[in-house]
C-alpha cells in the first residue's frame, strides 16, 4: 500500500508542478503546431500523399514531442539537489520510476490527442470512426515509449551532451514500438478492425511489459550518484 | 590525535581508513573518525578539503573507493538502505520544488519517505521552524533563510537518529541560527549524533563537542572543544591548515 | 590464455578460408560472390553471442557490482559492435553485385543495423561518463534493455517487411543445405567465435590494467 502511495505522490507532485508552471505543456503544444506546418511545407500540398503518410507522420510527431518531453523528466530533480533526496528516501525506489512513467504517459497522451486533433483539422482527415481503435493503440504505443524514455532520461540527466545522447539511446530501442504503433494506427485510420493487426498489438503489449519490468528492476541502480 | 576507539560505547558514525578518489584525484586519504550518540562533531577544513565528500559518503550518496564507514551500525556501502533509514542529510541543495507550497513540499517528502503525515502534523512541523504562516505559499519567493529552515523541517519530520549537515548555519539569520543551535542541543540530548561541517567559529559552534580538522585528505586533528574554547580551536585550525597546505 | 585463443583462432580462420574457397561448392546462381556468406553469417552469429554475453555480464554486474563483470560487458560490447559492423559491410559487399544495390531494407539487414546503432549508443554512453563506477552501472542498464529488445526488434522488422513485400532473397540456408556449405559455415562460425573470445580476452586485460593504474 505504501508503494502505491509513494508512486502516486511522485505523480501528484509532477502534475501539480506542471499545472502551475505549465512549462512543458505549453512548449510541447507550440512544438506540435510547428511540426504540423513543417510537415505541410516539406511534403507539399499533395493531399493523397499526406493522407497515405498520416500514420507515420502522426507517430513522427509523437516521437519528436516525446523526445522533448521525456528528456525533461528529471529536470526539476537536477535543481536543488532533489535527486539526492530521491536516492535517500528509504524503501523501494522503483515506486519513483512508476510515478514518473505515469506522469510522462499522461503528458504524452495529452499532446498526442491535441496533435491528432490538429492533424484532423489542418489536413482535413476524418478520424472520427477510428477513435475507439486509436483509444487503444495510442496508449499501448505510448506506454512503451514512456517506459524506456523515463529510464534513459534518468541516466542522461547526469551526463554531458545529454540532448544528443538521449535520442541516440532511445530511438533504436523503441523501433519495435514505433513499427507496431504505426501499423496499428494505419489499420485504425483505414477503418480495418483491430483483429487484422492482432500480431502487432500483441507485440506492443509484450514490449510494454518488457520495458516496464526492466525499468522497475534497474531504476534503483541509476539513482545512485 | 585520534580519539581512543575503545572509549566509545556506542558509535553512531564510525569511519575507518576511508578513501575516496575521483578519477586520478585523491580527495580522502584514510579517514578515521567516530561520532558517538549524543555528541556533535564539527568538521573543519579549507575549501575543497573534502568535508562535503566525507558527509556525502556518510549519507550513502557516494561510494568510498576504499575503507569503511558505518552509520547507526550499518555499513554505508554494503547496507545503504539500513543506513538511510536512520540518517538525515542536509546538503547545499534545498531539496525544494519551487512551484509547490511549503506544506506540499513537506507532504511530498514525508510520503515518499514512507511516513505520510496529516496536514495538521505537517503544519505543526512548519510551526516548529516558524514557517507556519507561509505554509500555503509557494517556495519560489522564499528567502534563503526560509528555504534553509524549510529544508531543516523536511529533515526532521523523518525522525532521524544521525544528522549529517553540510554548513547548516550558512544562510541563517541571528534568530534562525539560535533556533537551530537550540534544536541541535535538544537533538543531542535525546541521544542523536551530529556530524556537521562548518566554516564559522562563531555561529553554531557552541553545539560542537569535538572538532575534527580535515587537511591533506586526513583528519589532522581531533580535539574536544570545551577545554580549548572556540577561539582555541580556531587557532589550532589555522596552524594545522597552514602546515598541511 | 589469450595467446592460446589467438593461435586457435588463427588456425580456425585459416581452416575456414580453405573450407570457404576450396572445399565448399561454388553456388550456382551467384557465383563466387556468394562465398562472402562464410564471413557474413558467422560474424552476425558471433555478434549475437557477444550481445548475449553483454546481457549476462550486465546482470551480473548490477547484482554483484564486480568490476570483472563490467570489464567483460564492456569488452564484449566493443567486439560485438566490431562484428556487427563487419556483418553490415559484408552484407553490402554481397548485395552490390548480387542485386545491384549496396543496401536493401531487408528484414535481417535492417534489424542488424538497428542492433549496431543500439550498441554504438552503449559505447557512446560509456565514453561520456568519467566516473568509472557510474559508467558501469548505466551501461549495464542499457546493455540489459538493448538485449531484451533484440527479439522485439527482430519480429517487428521481419513482420514489417514480409507483410508488405515478398520475402527477400537473402534467406539463410534451409534444412536442405549441401554438406560442403554447412561444413564450411560451421568451421567459420567456430573460428570467428574463437576470434571473438581472443579479442575479448585481450580487451579485458587492457581494461583491468587501466583500472589498476587509475585506482
Amino acid at each position: 500500500m505504501t508503494y502505491a502511495h509513494r508512486a502516486f505522490i511522485v505523480l501528484w507532485k509532477d502534475v501539480l508542478t506542471e499545472r502551475r508552471s505549465k512549462a512543458a505543456l505549453n512548449a510541447l503544444l507550440f512544438f506540435s503546431l510547428l511540426l504540423l506546418f513543417i510537415f505541410q511545407f516539406t511534403l507539399g500540398g499533395d493531399r493523397e500523399r499526406l493522407t497515405a503518410a498520416l500514420p507515420g507522420l502522426l507517430w513522427l510527431g509523437f516521437v519528436l514531442s516525446g523526445l522533448v518531453g521525456l528528456g525533461r523528466t528529471f529536470l526539476l530533480e537536477r535543481e536543488n539537489d532533489c535527486w539526492d533526496g530521491l536516492l535517500l528516501t528509504p524503501g523501494d525506489k522503483s515506486a519513483i520510476y512508476l510515478g514518473k512513467v505515469a506522469g510522462n504517459l499522461l503528458l504524452m497522451l495529452i499532446v498526442e490527442v491535441i496533435l491528432l486533433t490538429l492533424f484532423a483539422l489542418f489536413f482535413n482527415v476524418d478520424v472520427g470512426r477510428a477513435l475507439p481503435a486509436l483509444g487503444l493503440v495510442l496508449p499501448l504505443g505510448t506506454i512503451g515509449f514512456a517506459a524506456v524514455g523515463t529510464l534513459f532520461a534518468a541516466m542522461t540527466a547526469h551526463v554531458r551532451a545529454r540532448e544528443v545522447l538521449f535520442p541516440v539511446l532511445l530511438l533504436p530501442v523503441v523501433v519495435p514500438v514505433l513499427l507496431g504503433s504505426v501499423r496499428a494506427t494505419d489499420a485504425a485510420l483505414a477503418g480495418e478492425p483491430l483483429s487484422a493487426v492482432a500480431q502487432w498489438l500483441q507485440l506492443l503489449v509484450a514490449a510494454d511489459v518488457i520495458y516496464v519490468v526492466a525499468g522497475l528492476l534497474t531504476f534503483d541502480a541509476l539513482l545512485e550518484g | 590525535m585520534i580519539v581512543d576507539p575503545h572509549a566509545a560505547v556506542d558509535r553512531s558514525i564510525s569511519a575507518r581508513g576511508l578513501r575516496k578518489a575521483f578519477g586520478p584525484n585523491l580527495v580522502l586519504d584514510g579517514i578515521d573518525l567516530d561520532v558517538r550518540r549524543g555528541e556533535a562533531v564539527a568538521l573543519l577544513g579549507a575549501n575543497g578539503a573534502g568535508k562535503t565528500t566525507l558527509l556525502r559518503i556518510a549519507a550513502t550518496l557516494v561510494r568510498p573507493t576504499r575503507g569503511e564507514i558505518r552509520v547507526g551500525g550499518a555499513d554505508c556501502a554494503r547496507e545503504p538502505e539500513a543506513a538511510r533509514r536512520q540518517l538525515g542529510f542536509l546538503g547545499h541543495g534545498s531539496w525544494l520544488y519551487e512551484d509547490l507550497t511549503a506544506l506540499e513540499n513537506l507532504k511530498f517528502w514525508a510520503t515518499l519517505g514512507g511516513r505520510p503525515a496529516s496536514a495538521a502534523a505537517l503544519r505543526a512541523a512548519l510551526a516548529v521552524v516558524e514557517l507556519d504562516r507561509w505554509a500555503d505559499e509557494r517556495v519560489r519567493p522564499f528567502s534563503a533563510g526560509m528555504k534553509r529552515r524549510l529544508s531543516i523541517a523536511r529533515l526532521l519530520i523523518a525522525h532521524p537518529s544521525v544528522l549529517l549537515l553540510d554548513e547548516p548555519f550558512t544562510g541563517l539569520d541571528q534568530r534562525g541560527a539560535k533556533w537551530l543551535e537550540e534544536h541541535l542541543q535538544a537533538f543531542k540530548g535525546a541521544g542523536g549524533a551530529v556530524l556537521m561541517s562548518t566554516h564559522s567559529f562563531g555561529r553554531g559552534f557552541g553545539v560542537a563537542d569535538r572538532a575534527a580538522i580535515l587537511a591533506g585528505g586526513r583528519i589532522a586533528a581531533d580535539v574536544a572543544v570545551a577545554p580549548l574554547g572556540a577561539e582555541g580551536v580556531r587557532r589550532l585550525y589555522e596552524v594545522t591548515v597552514e602546515e598541511g597546505a | 590464455m589469450s595467446r592460446i585463443l589467438g593461435w586457435l583462432a588463427a588456425l580456425g580462420l585459416a581452416a575456414g578460408l580453405v573450407m570457404a574457397f576450396g572445399v565448399a561448392p561454388r553456388e550456382a546462381t551467384q557465383g563466387n560472390v556468394q562465398r562472402i556468406m562464410y564471413l557474413h553469417v558467422p560474424t552476425v552469429l558471433v555478434a549475437y553471442l557477444a550481445f548475449v554475453v553483454v546481457l549476462v555480464a550486465s546482470i551480473a554486474y548490477l547484482w554483484r557490482r564486480d568490476p570483472a563483470a563490467d570489464r567483460l560487458a564492456h569488452a564484449s560490447a566493443e567486439v560485438g559492435v566490431l562484428f556487427t559492423g563487419l556483418t553490415i559491410a559484408a552484407g553490402a559487399i554481397w548485395g552490390k553485385p548480387t542485386w545491384g544495390t549496396w543496401w536493401t531494407w531487408d528484414a535481417r539487414l535492417t534489424s542488424v543495423a538497428i542492433l549496431f546503432v543500439m550498441y554504438l549508443g552503449y559505447l557512446l554512453l560509456r565514453g561520456m561518463i568519467e566516473d568509472r563506477e557510474r559508467g558501469a552501472r548505466y551501461a549495464a542498464v542499457v546493455g540489459i534493455v538493448a538485449a531484451l529488445d533484440v527479439p522485439l526488434v527482430h519480429f517487428s522488422v521481419y513482420w514489417w517487411r514480409t507483410l508488405h513485400q515478398p520475402p527477400s532473397l537473402l534467406k539463410p540456408g534451409p534444412a536442405s543445405m549441401p554438406d560442403g556449405i554447412l561444413a564450411a559455415l560451421l568451421v567459420n562460425v567456430v573460428s570467428f567465435a574463437l576470434l571473438y573470445a581472443y579479442f575479448v580476452a585481450k580487451r579485458v586485460t587492457i581494461l583491468r590494467r587501466e583500472g589498476e593504474v587509475l585506482a
